[in-house]
């Protein structure tokens, strides 16, 4: 991590990219994202729906070259309801940057990143089984950890801990 | 490009895609020969609950489509209605072959949510036992890896050497296998007096034993037949793959968070990285009996290095008192009735903490919403993704070799569902 001119945090788009104008992630996003943060020396940038897959490509070409991690954290009742977030590491600059976007309720969809990194694949399964969020153009979206027949997607806040009895 | 929204559809399952490829080679009469065989989910090469559903052409292996979920408890699920020191326990049932790198990277990710400064003797004891989990989870693999392949034997020294390492976590913890010894800010009990010459004896001995598997393993034509050239992935596949530890190395990927991105002051310990560029189920043996070696390395430098001090962070409000303390102080009291009845607020954030657990990244992902609950606590765990890798080395082989590849990545069930 470079040092950080604030150790605490940067809140906030312009404040993160005046900080950081060396900063790989920041450079190949700094025409897609909406909004970014710098707290507890990790750096975290949104995007909008549509642009997740170039903003992937775009990363994948600053160096970020591996694909470490993809999930969901579900905001119900508050909108939008779902945050996708990635997290996507650079072996040489031995940097990790989480690429977040935030997805409505009514809309929980957006594209598959499996084309950039095909490791993403049962990544995105999982969070389609148990979020409910659709990934389009994923190679084979089913449920990974439920049963095929499964209603709900358990790690929906709206979903009970016991389950449905 | 326009997403199709349709969330709730349920969608077809494996029999389906059996079916599927079965019409599709239907259709190519050069692959009229196949037939698809089921492996697992109860099979002893499987390593737990793993379905395999394989399609062969004679005894070559054309598609190879794993099946998994079997495990699933909904942890991720248990740990948003726990206190965040009620998680540690659940943590240790992930992956039961090192309970304690689960239990290092959540106490870490929460350390680093709540800015918590860990003493040098606690960071110390924490590297000691990873390192000893890290020997541990080896031994597991090594000897159910050779059983697999036929090696009958040396499962049996393995599981000798396991259980002094079993030995040392049940005099220290009370416990052989879900430990639950971390705690936020520290560790739980202070090691009991013997502590260190157990392990110090362990130490002494285990370079002789490892040179024991190696005498009866490395020259072995038998072994050397089932392993070398076997299973091959190039280092552009795992990484495209998602391959971490073990195998991403056996693939020359010089890349070990310990010293890449060091955590709980590994940086403070030299060791090697091992890597081999042989990318096929050889080196990955080669690759971890070294790491064993340098485990054993690190292991020594911790207890020859380790600080005088507590073992727990100072933080009143998050760790609990002592026993004493606890009895004569009523301040002590009532901090360790709110952390029992209440849990400790955290401030809100997101953090990833990522570790190196025996079989690769282990990452947790821990968002607060600033109450004593975690929002959501998410786990990278490596086997997960090192079994997208699987088809890539099947692919074109014998059959045979399935079981020494799953063998060769690893894998534990129940950090895969989780």
């Amino acid at each position: 991590m470079e040092a950080a001119p604030d150790p605490k945090k940067l809140l906030g788009k312009e404040a993160v990219f005046a900080a950081f104008p060396e900063n790989a992630a920041v450079v190949a996003l700094s025409a897609m994202a909406t909004d970014a943060k710098f707290d507890r020396n990790e750096f975290t940038i949104t995007v909008a729906r549509e642009n997740v897959l170039a903003a992937a490509e775009a990363l994948k070409t600053a160096g970020y070259n591996f694909f470490e991690d993809a999930t969901a954290v579900d905001w119900y009742p508050s909108e939008p309801r779902f945050q996708v977030t990635y997290h996507i590491l650079s072996h040489a600059l031995k940097q990790r940057i989480r690429l977040v976007v935030r997805l409505d309720s009514e809309n929980a969809s957006l594209s598959s990143i499996t084309s950039a990194w095909p490791s993403a694949n049962f990544y995105e399964r999982e969070i389609f089984d148990l979020f409910g969020i659709h990934f389009g153009g994923h190679p084979n979206l089913k449920r990974i950890m439920m049963p095929e027949d499964w209603n709900g997607h358990p790690l929906r806040k709206d979903y009970p801990v016991e389950g449905y009895r | 490009m326009s997403p199709v929204a349709a969330p709730d559809q349920i969608n077809p399952g494996i029999d389906d895609l059996i079916a599927d490829d079965k019409r599709h080679h239907d259709n190519d009469s050069s692959k009229d020969q196949t037939m698809v065989l089921n492996m697992g989910p109860q099979h002893p090469s499987t390593h737990g609950v793993l379905r395999l559903v394989l399609e062969i052409d004679g005894e070559s292996v054309v598609s190879c489509a794993p099946d998994i979920g079997y495990l699933h408890t909904g942890i991720e699920k248990t740990c948003e209605a726990k206190f965040y020191q009620q998680v540690i326990p659940l943590t240790d049932r992930i992956d039961y072959l090192c309970p304690m790198t689960n239990n290092l990277a959540y106490s870490l990710a929460v350390e680093k949510l709540l800015a918590l400064e860990i003493p040098p003797r606690a960071q110390y004891l924490r590297v000691l036992l990873n390192e000893l989990t890290r020997i541990q989870s080896h031994l597991v693999w090594l000897g159910t890896h050779a059983m697999d392949v036929g090696a009958l034997t040396i499962f049996l020294y393995c599981w000798r050497e396991r259980e002094d390492i079993m030995r040392i976590y049940e005099n220290l913890s009370g416990q052989r296998m879900m430990t639950s010894y971390f705690r936020i800010g520290g560790l739980s009990l202070e090691p009991p007096l013997n502590f260190y010459k157990q392990v110090q004896d362990f130490l002494n001995k285990m370079p002789a034993q490892i040179d024991q598997y190696e005498n009866m393993l490395t020259g072995n034509p038998i072994w050397m037949g089932r392993l070398k050239g076997v299973g091959y992935l190039s280092a552009a596949d795992a990484i495209a793959l998602g391959v971490t530890g073990p195998p991403l190395r056996a693939s020359g990927v010089d890349w070990d968070l310990r010293r890449d991105m060091p955590y709980s002051g590994y940086e403070k310990f030299k060791f090697d990285v091992p890597v081999s560029q042989g990318g096929d189920v050889w080196a990955r043996y080669q690759v971890r009996m070294l790491e064993m070696r340098e485990s054993i390395k690190i292991c020594q430098q911790a207890l020859d290095g380790m600080p005088e001090g507590r073992i727990v962070a100072d933080a009143p409000k998050i760790v609990l008192p002592d026993r004493e303390q606890m009895k004569t102080q009523m301040e002590s009291l009532i901090h360790h009735f709110k952390i029992v009845t209440e849990g400790f607020a955290v401030p809100a954030g997101e953090v990833y903490q990522a570790v190196e657990s025996p079989r690769g990244e282990m990452g947790y992902y821990v968002v607060s919403d600033g109450t004593a609950k975690p929002y959501r606590v998410h786990m990278r765990n490596p086997s997960f993704a090192t079994l997208q890798a699987l088809e890539t080395m099947c692919k074109g082989r014998m059959l045979a070799d399935v079981v020494a590849v799953i063998g060769s990545i690893d894998i534990v069930l129940g950090e895969i569902d989780r």
